[in-house]
């Protein structure tokens, strides 16, 4: 009997906690609800930089405003971004710092030679321990940090043409001033 | 005015669905035989009303009525006639029309063959494919009208994405969605039988004919997807674990278990709240996929518009649908208890495993899909990629790929193990030396490819083997050919995942490279004009033992409403291998360029294998048993009738 209980109710069980567990993500992933982070210092880094062979930290970039992406190879939606972000590295004259995410040398490589390397320093996050520390859910993510290091904004995947120009300049020429 | 119409006849087509929903339920719960009767006429009402409203928003594509938000969003005064079109299921609002419109396809065309349902049945059925189009419609008319106006009128369109320019971007959403629509029938045929409280065999092998069918679509809707990313997306990959890849892949798990689970209920009673349950989950899964693309609640490829409250209210229809079911469900479940008792030693059992296995990975997907959610909801961060999905996968259809020739040599009801197995003997060791031959050929092989390998002529060696020996009817011949293409598809991805060649390489015209006995000549790039686009044009010349074979042309296209050029590959098909080039970037004013060259081997066996399991899945329809039983079940049914009169 108690066999034929667990099999009559456990799909529902799981489909509650599954229909649950949308409802509080999608809360958390929908713009009115910003990101924890924003506001707050940018975790502490030292990470490789990809074709320079430095060492860069979250102090090195400390009295400018800039923006980091994070990307990967393997991501096809970076691939739908990347020519949004490089019209975008083209305009402005802010530091577009990359974050490439998981990334073998190699793939990252041959990925930024055939479609282009927009970004004027590439961070090496292999272990993805600082992607972690940033909070990062899923490449691309794009980041705006102001000239004390803090985060002022965070946008979760594919950056447009649209939200450049309607969020990310305006917040740039405020944070300026 | 054409758009007003448009948006008239959705508003009508949802009160119809609603009448559907109500009035063949009501006469079902009154026993009012007029009542129930109202069920057909309303189905096809209904898809008229729908019909006309799609065929009304392609008809403002073609004349490109800018005034219409949709319109104006998706096409463009340079666009060609055919994607203007195709733009039309391009972006959400059209595409959720479109599936409004096949779904209503679905239900005309349930109730119009349905001769071997009785009228209490089909009533059921209808009203509960009525409530979903409500849900749908209404999702439609509340959160993404695609009749929306734009005053005044622009002159001219933003375009359409190029990316969706393409054929295989024509046909890949509609098949699609003939394939999640479809697996609500299966769904409301089981959730009709729950409120009867009654599941017999014809409900299910009624059921099974449209899983089927909705199971082809849904295969050859995935199998054209990944084609297109192989050749579009311009860098070779066939499947990348995308969260809105696996939302069409968790359905045609969820469904791969239930067709097998459904050959043993259509024949005994057993397993039939199992079947039902994996009916239940396949449609939700659809649904679920349809809410991951759309809610932004996941970045991918796909979630061009992510928009929370669209995602709430398929979260909402999802909650009701699903939970509606499963809630009943738990209530009538012990209503279905089987009555005959399944011996270990059986296909039988085989099945069920079968099903298991196939639960187990959809699950494993859906979990890996949502895994960083979970993370997320209890604070912590991380990230489920490629791998994680690759390695599940693998050690998951270990034990499909070994079980599926023992479940086609064991019989049904009683038979040995043992026996079964001995009698596979001669197919282990053919498959071995040939596995054998195999390793010793080709280079640069690891374990894991190896053992796909086996697998796959594991499975072919075994399903012929037992093909030559048996009576053929049409659902021996569909379940063959199925399982021919499970062969395929295995040699095929272990073939192109861990034999094939990448090269990038610097080349000036003139130039000259070699790979893997070929030899590229690149001839330079000149600009081209085409249709809606300028692109710049690679002439590489493909070469093997000073014969040409062929000369690929790879672009960099440039289309006026878009800022950066876009890269479409080239690509020399072959039997045995594809040979893949695309331009990277214009290095040096002297006209050397990167440009990127692969040799995919066997990629086509893997579609080709993906083909042959939706052909088995259709010559499976033609089957005669099936139809003499329906036969009889229709006989029986006139003959009840004629005694009540």
């Amino acid at each position: 009997m108690n066999k034929k209980i667990i099999f009559a109710l456990l799909p529902l069980v799981i489909f509650a906690a599954l229909l649950l567990l949308l409802y509080i993500n999608m809360g958390k992933h929908s713009e009115q609800l910003p990101s924890p982070l924003i506001g707050k210092p940018i975790p502490v880094f030292q990470l490789p930089t990809l074709y320079s062979q430095r060492t860069l930290s979250n102090e090195d970039f400390k009295g400018q405003v800039w923006l980091l992406n994070v990307f990967g190879s393997w991501c096809p939606s970076c691939r739908i971004e990347h020519p949004v972000l490089t019209q975008f590295a083209q305009s402005t004259d802010i530091p577009v710092i990359g974050l490439n995410w998981k990334d073998e040398f190699d793939d990252a490589n041959r990925w930024l030679k055939q479609f282009g390397n927009p970004y004027d320093e590439i961070l090496v996050d292999l272990d993805g321990d600082v992607a972690i520390d940033m909070g990062v859910y899923g490449a691309p993510e794009n980041f705006i940090i102001d000239a004390d290091g803090i985060i002022r904004y965070k946008l979760v995947g594919v950056l447009t043409t649209e939200i450049i120009k309607t969020e990310i300049i305006p917040l740039i020429e405020k944070l300026r001033l | 005015m054409l758009a007003a119409i448009g948006q008239f006849n959705l508003i009508i087509a949802l009160m119809l669905s609603l009448l559907l929903a109500i009035i063949p339920m009501v006469g079902y719960a009154r026993n009012n035989t007029a009542l129930m009767h109202t069920g057909r006429p309303l189905a096809y009402a209904l898809f008229l009303a729908v019909l006309s409203s799609f065929l009304i928003l392609i008809t403002l594509f073609i004349q490109q009525d800018f005034s219409v938000t949709y319109v104006w969003q998706h096409s463009s005064l340079e666009l060609p006639l055919r994607y203007r079109i195709t733009a039309t299921w391009g972006a959400h609002e059209g595409s959720i029309l479109m599936w409004i419109t096949i779904q209503a396809l679905w239900i005309a065309a349930v109730a119009r063959f349905s001769g071997a349902l009785n009228l209490n049945q089909l009533s059921r059925v209808l009203s509960i494919l009525g409530l979903i189009s409500v849900g749908f419609i209404a999702f439609i008319l509340f959160t993404s009208n695609p009749f929306e106006r734009t005053f005044p009128a622009p002159l001219d369109g933003r375009d359409l994405n190029p990316l969706l320019q393409d054929f295989g971007m024509i046909v890949h959403p509609p098949l699609l969605y003939f394939g999640y629509v479809g697996l609500s029938v299966a769904f409301a045929l089981s959730v009709a039988a729950l409120i009867g409280g009654k599941i017999d065999e014809h409900w299910i092998r009624w059921s099974k004919k449209w899983t089927n069918m909705a199971w082809a679509f849904l295969t050859m809707g995935i199998i054209l997807g990944s084609w297109w990313a192989y050749y579009e997306l311009g860098w070779g990959g066939w499947w990348f674990w995308d969260p809105v890849e696996n939302a069409s892949f968790l359905p045609w798990l969820a469904g791969t278990a239930l067709i097998h689970v459904q050959a043993v209920s259509e024949r005994k009673n057993a397993f039939r709240g199992w079947t039902v349950l994996l009916a239940i989950t396949a449609f939700s899964l659809s649904v679920l996929g349809t809410f991951l693309v759309r809610s932004g609640s996941i970045t991918s490829v796909h979630s061009f518009a992510a928009d929370p409250t669209r995602g709430l209210f398929i979260l909402g229809l999802l909650a009701l649908f699903a939970g509606g079911a499963l809630i009943l469900f738990a209530l009538r479940a012990d209503k279905l208890r089987s009555t005959e008792a399944v011996n270990f030693n059986s296909k039988e059992t085989l099945l069920l495993a079968n099903s298991l296995i196939f639960i187990v990975a959809t699950f494993t997907v859906l979990l890996g899909t949502i895994f960083p959610m979970i993370f997320e909801a209890i604070g912590q961060k991380i990230s489920v990629g490629a791998p994680y999905f690759g390695l599940m996968f693998f050690l998951i259809m270990i034990p499909m790929a070994l079980l599926l020739p023992l479940a086609g040599q064991v019989h049904w009801q009683k038979d040995v193990f043992t026996v079964a197995c001995r009698s596979l003997w001669p197919y282990a060791s053919l498959s071995i030396i040939m596995t054998a031959l195999v390793w010793w050929s080709v280079d640069h092989i690891n374990v894991r490819g190896i053992v796909c390998i086996l697998g796959a002529f594991w499975v072919f060696t075994a399903t012929t083997g037992h093909f030559l020996k048996n009576k053929k009817t049409a659902g021996f011949i569909g379940m063959t050919i199925a399982h021919w293409g499970v062969a395929f598809f295995l040699f095929g991805m272990a073939m192109v995942e861990h034999t094939d060649t990448e090269k990038d390489v610097l080349l000036k015209p003139g130039q000259n490279i070699h790979l893997n006995g070929y030899d590229f000549e690149f001839k330079g790039v000149q600009w081209v004009n085409k249709e809606n686009y300028r692109a710049q044009q690679g002439q590489v010349l493909v070469s093997k033992n000073n014969q040409v074979i062929t000369t690929l042309k790879p672009q960099k296209r440039h289309y006026p409403k878009q800022q950066n050029p876009m890269t479409e590959a080239s690509i020399y098909p072959g039997f045995t291998k594809d040979i893949y080039v695309s331009l990277g970037e214009q290095i040096n004013n002297q006209g050397a360029w990167a440009v990127r060259i692969y040799i995919k081997p066997f990629i086509r066996w893997m579609w080709f294998g993906g083909i042959l399991m939706l052909l088995g899945a259709v010559v499976g329809l033609f089957s005669a048993r099936i139809k003499r039983l329906e036969q009889r079940q229709i006989n029986q049914m006139m003959k009840e009738e004629l005694n009540l009169l």
